[in-house]
């Protein structure tokens, strides 16, 4: 009798041991490598279809010629020798780094004191902080800048205001319709692009990295530019990456608050593809504008490094 | 108010953050090249006590002196004191010759100076040929180094470890003990050593602190804290150690007397009994004091019946409960294993044990009620 009962509790043990999964399922537990592609698929589809495709497209147009209004379709690099040789282009593309150049340096040199304090100085509510500085941009682009018309305008908040004082007699005609215009409306629309990752950035340091650099016997100063500048250095990358690209195609703020000194790149793009009416040329002009960021960003992550490695 | 009585003296020394009272009226003195501990469980405020060497900490009240100098208004990048943080704090972006070289910048020497004393520091910490390496490639052990040799390069007076072995394993922590003692013994420079570890602090200082609760309990020597604890705090905190009520029976001989709970009328070390005749106190005997024996040993001065409740075996050494009339808790018994054992003895069976200790081996404490 007690032998069954122990060949019964035996029987039943058995089947309820590893519980069998089906074979994709398998495959899957087994292989990293192919579950972080299924994980991807849904992005690389439309990577694919939304940049690789069309940048192919793009590419392929740089090379045709406008005909009347349709393409001259045999391949041939005249475009890139007229952007090459007619020194509109070359002006402003330039106008457009200068403008886009500044309106960085001037956003991380102004958000980074920003991103400082909330990640050493601010203790309680540090996520309400973070939203704080967001809220501008829960407005929509279009109405920032048209705001900043309002406020830059010739019978604007600023010259009205200076005038009613008595600063000045005339508005002051550089504030509107000009590059300084332009790059105060950039510098403010994209701060958040800069605050965030530079307060990822600083708030990861290790704050007995801090101390242990005083203890060593550095000032406020110097453990600033051994320590704290070169931990961010991350941050201030990627802030000027992630502001320099976008704002250097812009041409929503210059055809609005640019005026004629103002225009850059991206207007003449448009124009390209709208009125002037030839593809090709606005297509070779996007080309252009891509290889040169590209050259500007590994001249800027080289640059960086080096002088990361000087400062240490 | 004099200075002179120490290299470190810590003078009334209070802090508060906010409404809570973190040191509490601490005084002591710190001598030049003595290697000093602050033990305490964490939240003693021993910590803090370290910061304020450091000055990353200001007093609330009372002053603090360095070598003679008063330091409440030193910033600490002006002290002359260096630290190990408990977590290295080794700069990640800088390799391992320049995390050393880190403090020397100041000084302004030529190159070839510098990396002469960074060789030298590695030699000195047994890495060497070690500079190039990245810091975010070393191991603990590597880092806790290196840490060291980052403020020993800049031959501060006062060298601070914030529990510099706290992270590391065992077998490393017991060779970096080692290592640690001998270096300071070579460098000659006074450490102040902050750990919650007993016997780490037994091994590698020349005096401890026991700190409670922002207050310093007792300053002693190792042998001086584990044989004559002034408190039973300490008593409890440093090893084990065997409590009994008491009252005072002087009766004028070379030996003091105690009507001590389950032992008797038993005698005492005159020099530990300065209470009158018929204060009440407590009797501390550590359990390796006892001797342990099944017949009642011949010769001893006092000896006490009792059962064997529980034992266990610890390779070394063994521990042994062992119960006695007119005491609820049973007496712990620690002796060394010096024959080959072949395991826990049999406890079931009601045979007596012996127990027998040397007077000098008593000590003497206030009577606490929460005994």
């Amino acid at each position: 009798m007690a032998d069954t009962s122990l060949s019964q509790t035996e029987a039943r043990s058995a089947p309820a041991a590893p519980p069998r999964v089906g074979r994709i399922a398998g495959i899957l537990h087994r292989n990293e490598t192919l579950r972080g592609y299924l994980l991807m698929s849904p992005t690389m589809l439309i990577m694919t279809i939304g940049i690789l495709v069309p940048f192919l497209i793009l590419l392929v147009m740089s090379f045709w010629t406008r005909e009347g209004f349709g393409f001259d379709t045999t391949l041939t690099a005249h475009n890139y020798t007229r952007v090459w040789n007619e020194p509109i282009f070359g002006a402003l593309l330039q106008r457009s780094f200068w403008i886009s150049g500044v309106a960085t340096v001037v956003t991380v040199a102004l958000c980074y004191p920003m991103a400082y304090y909330v990640a050493f100085h601010v203790h309680r509510n540090k996520m309400m902080w973070i939203i704080l500085m967001t809220l501008p941009f829960w407005t929509s682009y279009l109405l920032r800048v048209f705001a900043w018309k309002v406020i830059l305008g010739y019978q604007g908040v600023i010259n009205s205001g200076l005038m009613s004082v008595g600063v000045i007699e005339a508005p002051l005609e550089f504030l509107l319709y000009s590059q300084t215009a332009v790059i105060i409306t950039l510098a403010h629309a994209w701060a958040a692009f800069a605050i965030l990752p530079l307060y990822v950035s600083l708030e990861k340091i290790d704050k007995s990295l801090l101390e242990a650099a005083t203890d060593l016997g550095d000032g406020p100063m110097a453990r600033f530019f051994r320590i704290t500048l070169p931990l961010s250095m991350p941050g201030i990358i990627a802030a000027t990456f992630l502001i320099f690209i976008p704002t250097t195609g812009d041409y929503i703020t210059p055809a609005l608050l640019g005026g004629p000194d103002g225009a850059m790149i991206g207007n003449f793009i448009q124009l390209q593809f709208g009125a002037i009416n030839n593809w090709p040329m606005g297509a070779t002009l996007s080309i252009v504008l891509m290889l040169w960021i590209s050259a500007i960003a590994l001249v800027f992550l080289f640059v960086t490094r080096k002088a990361q490695e000087r400062i240490a | 108010m004099t200075t002179s009585d120490g290299f470190i003296s810590i003078r009334h020394v209070n802090k508060f953050f906010g409404s809570f009272q973190a040191i509490e009226d601490v005084s002591m003195n710190i001598g030049q090249g003595e290697f000093f501990s602050l033990l305490g469980a964490s939240g003693c405020g021993k910590t803090t006590l370290l910061r304020m060497l450091a000055g990353f900490e200001s007093t609330s009240s009372g002053e603090i002196y360095i070598d003679g100098q008063p330091t409440s208004d030193v910033p600490p990048h002006h002290r002359p004191v260096n630290m190990v943080f408990q977590s290295y704090a080794i700069f990640p972006h800088l390799n391992v010759r320049d995390n050393i070289a880190y403090g020397l910048r100041k000084q302004k020497l030529p190159k070839a100076k510098r990396d002469e004393m960074v060789e030298e520091m590695l030699e000195l910490i047994k890495l060497p040929g070690y500079g190039q390496r990245k810091a975010t490639e070393l191991s603990g052990g590597q880092r806790q180094r290196i840490a060291l040799a980052r403020a020993l390069i800049l031959r501060p007076k006062v060298l601070l470890l914030d529990e510099p072995l706290g992270a590391l394993d065992k077998q490393l922590r017991e060779q970096m003990q080692l290592e640690l003692r001998a270096l300071q013994r070579q460098v000659g420079i006074t450490f102040v050593f902050v750990t919650h570890d007993q016997e780490e602090a037994l091994t590698l200082s020349d005096r401890i602190a026991v700190m409670s609760g922002g207050k310093v309990l007792q300053v002693d020597t190792p042998a001086g804290l584990y044989e004559t604890p002034k408190t039973r705090e300490v008593a409890s905190f440093i090893g084990n150690m065997n409590f009994f009520q008491g009252t005072v029976r002087r009766n004028g001989a070379a030996m003091g007397a105690v009507e001590t709970e389950g032992l008797g009328h038993i005698p005492v070390p005159l020099d530990q009994l300065t209470k009158p005749d018929g204060a009440p106190v407590q009797v501390a005997l550590r359990p390796e004091k006892f001797e342990l024996s099944p017949t009642r040993p011949e010769g001893a001065l006092h000896a006490v019946e009792g059962r064997l409740s529980n034992a266990a075996y610890l390779g070394e050494r063994s521990h042994y409960y062992v119960s006695i009339a007119g005491k609820d808790q049973p007496i712990a018994v620690s002796t060394q294993n010096l024959g080959r054992m072949t395991g826990a003895p049999d406890i079931s069976g009601d045979a007596p044990m012996w127990l027998s200790w040397a007077p000098e081996a008593i000590v003497i404490l206030d009577a606490d009620e929460t005994g």
